[in-house]
């Protein structure tokens, strides 16, 4: 087609069935229009459906009563709150489950991808076989099997009682039981004082590389930061009082009360997405560092640098370079793969929307709330991470 | 060295054995095992977690374990601390073929048997050409005729009570097959310069690729028969296949996509420069090349949709692993979910992994020519 | 691209086709009886309802509910075709023409006889919402529920009920929701949760197929909500939702008057009761009334048996359940059910 436009100017005319441009608007058309009669059939099967079968349409139920309850949510709700909330609850719950499952994933994932590379011919092993056996078996088959190890293997809540660690940490099939300090103002204060810190610690560190780069002399940022994450709070928490008071679980009728729980469902969805993904994730980890060449890891060696050293400052830079795009899907894999919560009770963002659908049988506006949730959320992602891709992207001068 | 330094003619020289502990046994151990103090300390301290971790499980799934047993109490007092695969024995043909027709398994049993023997013919790459065509229409007829019946005084069976090992391979093989049409066209659509196809195949890869697998289950579960004219149904099954066909479809145009990139541009130029049409450019120069790079992800994506397809048991399809949880609700069996469990794991291991094998050996093989 | 025009082309012969389709949705008794077999909805397997046998064969009171149908039409109890309806998408299936009726312990409400577009019949089994715990935990009384651990099914009456009975007693509890019934047992019989609620029939039911030792269980003697259960059908064909209930009315009628499947040949043959000559058809008329002919529930007995049968064999004494007969009792013992005279 290229060619043709390109000899418009002396080849003869042509007729228009034969014109490259016309053809291809026609065939759009064409497409397009075919595309469109098919949606309107569609649309108008919806329509008549939901006309038919007396079905509600519209938005207007996210204001109603929900009148069910969700067993684990981490924002108010109740059986009185609408159904808005309770989708809000689930999508906090997607939220979380996500956010620590990317995490735990990078981390495990990135230590099991390095030990594969080990000089310790029984670790590259071991971590080989954790690789092969995470990737081989479905995501959903690890939920039910994890799900069903913590609630079979472990006591009821009556049975531990008086068996807790420190007589304040239980773990029982209802949830691992932690106590929690009691509210107090100081706890505000305390995490302004960490992000305060946190702010410090990255001028201390913005300082510190420019004085490195003019002087070369080195500051300790990491021990400043640690001290200042640390201190901060601490003095925060001295000056407001030294609030000691913790709300320790109890147990009172069925369950324990107070302190906090982390619900076997939650446990076993991140456990099984974090294990899961962290296999795939040591996959792209351990190529990203075979793509560096072997003469940097040498060149490095040979100016004395520490192995550490040679891992920090040499080959996971590079290598990040090869690692962040497909870790960008994984990412993303994680937040879809969430979902799988419906199957072993985690109300999470499909779980609730799964039962609004139910109670006020509109799905179509459910599903549609499920999309756009998701499509922003992996939006998000992506554009993140695109984002950092581009900051180490490699600079060529 | 003594011997050169002896002035000895080269062809006299013997070569001595290297220096004891650098070959042999004990020097690959140290070389692998113990090349330093630490090392030395992961080595035996993953030694010992390895012997206590494998021995706890071949104590539970071996030495402890029952395969005899009639019943789960029996199990429990037979073998105490052991699993209990006397429930897989019992449980095997419902965990395969589902609810299929107890007395007609052998039907599940030949059409999974058809459709194996298709995939690993399809793995043969002498067969890469028309014979490929005939090896599915074959595999396809025998499986589905089995499957189906109504034909050859074969009772016919409903999709609805199809279960197990022949679902699973259903759904995966020809939700990809299907897919696979789906997904060059969309690749090749959103390479277009015709703008309007290439929105419209940019919409669908990244609507798809944005949302969970679920999600489009429910729709296909939930709202399809919202969308259709009333009165009019689809079987179920075929709502989840489609639906895994749209899935796939938008995850393999991605993988193509790369394949296409991956085409050097002279090529296109030079079937521009014959005068090729569109059509003709991109069925003999553009895939064969794309669809030659890409065979190894795609074989890969199998794996993983695969493995996928066990969400059905979320809209009550009788998959293979939604056949093992049906499997372990049986009273007489209580508590032995984890030995249904590790089976389903294990023969789940064993097709998954052959098959992330075949690719790796695939992508070895079609990189020969490339690889200097 | 002359692949993608083949292709729509046959997208829109497709789409016409489907369209061409709609026009049968009208009689559904025409339809039932061109076809030959009845089209029932039943759950998975619930023993007392619908449990599919290790010989694949149904059986279950809903289950007989569509064999007294079949029987009273097509003049065979077997000539039934039953399909799987999950809870969330029964009402679609009735809908869509996928099931011409839907016997699946379905709850009678308002909503469900007027906007979703279904008929209800005759209540075939009266119900009510309940709580089983294990007997362990020492609770007599609903009452004392508050902090406990719930399991429960989504997308049902029951997740509703049961808050808003916990609500309106001002007590608080966590619940366990899970999609799949067999996974939500097992997570009560493995102490995830204190109570599991559901239909008190279920609970039973559950209790004896499912529970590791029947015994370690208890159900409460509250019931927190009417459950009225009977079989639901599309609204429009009156004519198939006459037979739908006159087939159960039959079932009724023949155990007030001690017709059953062993002596309805003797009677048939014997009896001077103008009311059963009536039943039986001795003397003719009510089979024509109602599009049959008049041996209509003399099949319905002969082949399934009368109401009462039916509840022993499946939930009864003569069951692996035991359930008392309670509501479901004959008015003349006490009970609710109540059948209008054939006549």
């Amino acid at each position: 087609m290229a060619l043709m436009t390109a000899a418009t100017a002396t080849a003869p005319r042509v007729p228009p069935w034969n014109d490259p441009v016309l053809r291809g608007w026609a065939f759009q058309v064409l497409v397009v229009g075919l595309f469109g009669l098919l949606v309107l059939f569609l649309v108008q099967n919806t329509l008549d459906n939901l006309e038919r079968q007396k079905i509600a349409s519209g938005f207007d139920f996210m204001d109603k009563e929900a009148g069910f309850e969700i067993g684990d949510t981490i924002i108010e709700y109740s059986a009185a709150s609408s159904y808005g909330r309770a989708i809000l609850v689930g999508i906090v719950n997607t939220l979380r489950v996500a956010v620590l499952g990317i995490v735990l994933a990078t981390i495990l994932g990135a230590l099991v991808g390095i030990g594969r590379l080990s000089s310790n011919w029984l670790l590259a092993k071991i971590c080989e076989v954790y690789v092969e056996a995470f990737r081989n078996v479905p995501l959903l088959l690890w939920l039910l099997l994890i799900a069903k190890f913590i609630r079979e293997s472990l006591p009821g809540p009556r049975a531990v009682a008086d068996k807790g660690l420190f007589d304040a940490i239980f773990l029982t099939n209802r949830g691992l039981y932690v106590p929690v300090p009691l509210d107090h103002p100081a706890w505000a204060w305390m995490g302004l004082a960490a992000l305060v810190a946190i702010g410090i610690g990255w001028a201390v560190r913005r300082w510190a590389r420019a004085r490195q780069d003019a002087t070369g002399q080195q500051f300790p940022v990491f021990l400043t930061f640690a001290g200042l994450i640390v201190g901060l709070p601490f003095v925060v928490w001295l000056l407001g009082g030294a609030p000691v008071g913790l709300s320790v679980p109890k147990l009172a009728g069925f369950n324990f009360a107070g302190g906090s729980v982390l619900q076997p469902e939650f446990v076993a969805l991140l456990v099984g997405l974090t294990l899961y993904t962290s296999a795939f994730v040591a996959e792209i980890v351990r190529s990203g560092i075979l793509a560096v060449h072997r003469g940097q890891t040498e060149a490095a060696m040979a100016i004395g640098l520490s192995r550490g050293q040679v891992m920090r400052l040499v080959l996971l830079p590079q290598a990040l370079r090869v690692i962040v795009p497909p870790m960008t899907s994984q990412y993303l894999n994680i937040t879809k793969n969430s979902s799988l919560a419906i199957a072993i009770g985690y109300p999470d963002l499909v779980a609730s929307i799964n039962v609004t659908i139910n109670q006020t049988g509109q799905a179509i506006e459910g599903i549609l709330i499920i999309m756009v949730a998701y499509l922003s959320v992996s939006l998000s992602i992506s554009l993140f991470m695109n984002w950092y891709n581009k900051r180490i992207a490699l600079v060529e001068r | 060295m003594t011997d050169i330094a002896s002035g000895a003619a080269p062809a006299t020289r013997t070569s001595r054995p290297p220096p004891r502990g650098e070959a042999g046994a004990i020097g690959w151990l140290r070389k692998n095992l113990f090349g330093g103090v630490g090392d030395g300390l992961t080595t035996i301290v993953l030694l010992a977690l390895l012997v206590w971790g494998l021995w706890g499980f071949v104590e539970w799934a071996v030495v402890n374990a029952n395969f005899s047993a009639k019943s789960g109490p029996e199990c429990t007092a037979n073998s105490p601390g052991g699993a209990c695969w006397a429930f897989v024995r019992d449980k095997y043909r419902l965990i395969f073929f589902g609810t299929f027709p107890f007395e007609q398994h052998w039907r599940p049993l030949f059409a999974c048997i058809a459709l194996f023997a298709m995939l690993i013919a399809s793995c043969d790459r002498r067969f890469w050409n028309w014979r490929l065509a005939v090896i599915w229409l074959a595999g396809s007829g025998v499986a589905l005729t089995l499957m189906f019946g109504g034909v050859f005084g074969l009772s016919f069976v409903e999709t609805s009570s199809w279960g197990g090992l022949p679902v699973t391979l259903i759904l995966a093989t020809y939700g990809l097959a299907f897919a696979f049409p789906l997904g060059i066209l969309a690749a090749l659509g959103r390479r277009s310069k015709l703008p309007l196809i290439k929105s419209l195949c940019v919409g669908y890869i990244e609507l798809i690729r944005g949302v969970p697998l679920i999600s489009l289950l429910i729709m296909a579960s939930v709202m399809l028969p919202l969308f259709l004219p009333s009165g009019f149904t689809i079987d179920k099954f075929l709502r989840a296949l489609v639906a895994v066909v749209l899935f796939a479809g938008a995850y393999i145009a991605e993988i193509v996509r790369g394949g296409l990139q991956a085409i050097p541009k002279g090529q296109y130029e030079a079937a521009d420069a014959l005068g090729l049409g569109y059509a003709r450019k991109t069925f003999f120069i553009v895939l064969p090349q794309a669809l030659q790079v890409v065979i190894p992800p795609l074989v890969n994506t199998f794996v993983g949709f695969f493995k996928d397809t066990s969400l059905v048991l979320i809209i009550g399809i009788f998959d293979l692993l939604n056949a093992g949880e049906q499997a372990i609700v049986d009273r007489n069996w209580s508590g032995f979910a984890n030995e249904i469990h590790v089976f389903l794991a294990m023969v789940y291991f064993v097709m998954c992994f052959a098959m992330s094998r075949y690719s790796k050996y695939l992508e070895r093989e079609l990189n020969k020519g490339v690889r200097r | 691209m002359k692949n993608w025009i083949r292709t729509s082309v046959a997208a829109a012969a497709v789409a016409t086709a489907f369209t061409a389709t709609t026009a049968w949705a009208g009689k559904d008794l025409d339809a039932i009886k061109a076809r030959g077999q009845l089209i029932c909805g039943v759950g998975p397997s619930s023993a007392g309802f619908y449990l599919l046998g290790g010989d694949g064969k149904w059986s279950g009171i809903d289950v007989d509910v569509c064999r007294a149908i079949a029987a009273a039409i097509l003049g065979d109890s077997e000539k039934v075709k039953y399909v799987p309806a999950s809870a969330q998408q029964r009402f679609q299936q009735v809908q869509s023409g996928e099931v011409d009726i839907l016997s699946r312990t379905t709850t009678w409400t308002l909503t469900r006889d007027t906007a979703l577009g279904l008929d209800f019949g005759h209540i075939t089994y009266y119900d009510g919402q309940g709580f089983m715990v294990p007997k362990k935990l020492g609770v007599k009384s609903a009452k004392e529920l508050g902090g406990a651990t719930v399991c429960v099914q989504p997308g049902t009456t029951t997740e509703l009920n049961l808050a808003d009975y916990f609500r309106a007693n001002n007590m608080q509890f966590k619940s366990v929701v899970i999609e799949n019934r067999d996974e939500v047992e097992q997570a009560f019989y493995s102490g995830r949760c204190d109570v599991y609620t559901n239909d008190a029939s279920g609970l039973a039911s559950s209790r004896t197929t499912r529970a590791p030792k029947p015994d370690d269980y208890v159900i409460l003697p509250e019931l927190i909500s009417k459950e009225p259960l009977a079989p639901a059908f599309r609204h429009g064909d009156n004519q198939f939702g006459d037979i739908v209930r006159w087939a159960v009315y039959a079932m009724l009628e023949a155990e007030e008057y001690g017709i059953t499947a062993a002596n309805v040949d003797k009677m048939k043959a014997e009896n001077t009761n103008p009311v059963i000559k009536r039943i039986l058809g001795t003397t003719p008329g009510m089979g024509k009334a109602l599009g049959l002919d008049d041996d209509w529930a003399y099949r319905i007995i002969k082949q399934v048996g009368n109401y009462g049968e039916s509840f022993e064999r499946n939930m009864g004494d003569k069951s692996a359940l035991k359930l008392p007969r309670g509501l479901n009792r004959l008015w003349t013992q006490g009970g609710l059910q109540y059948a209008p005279p054939i006549r």
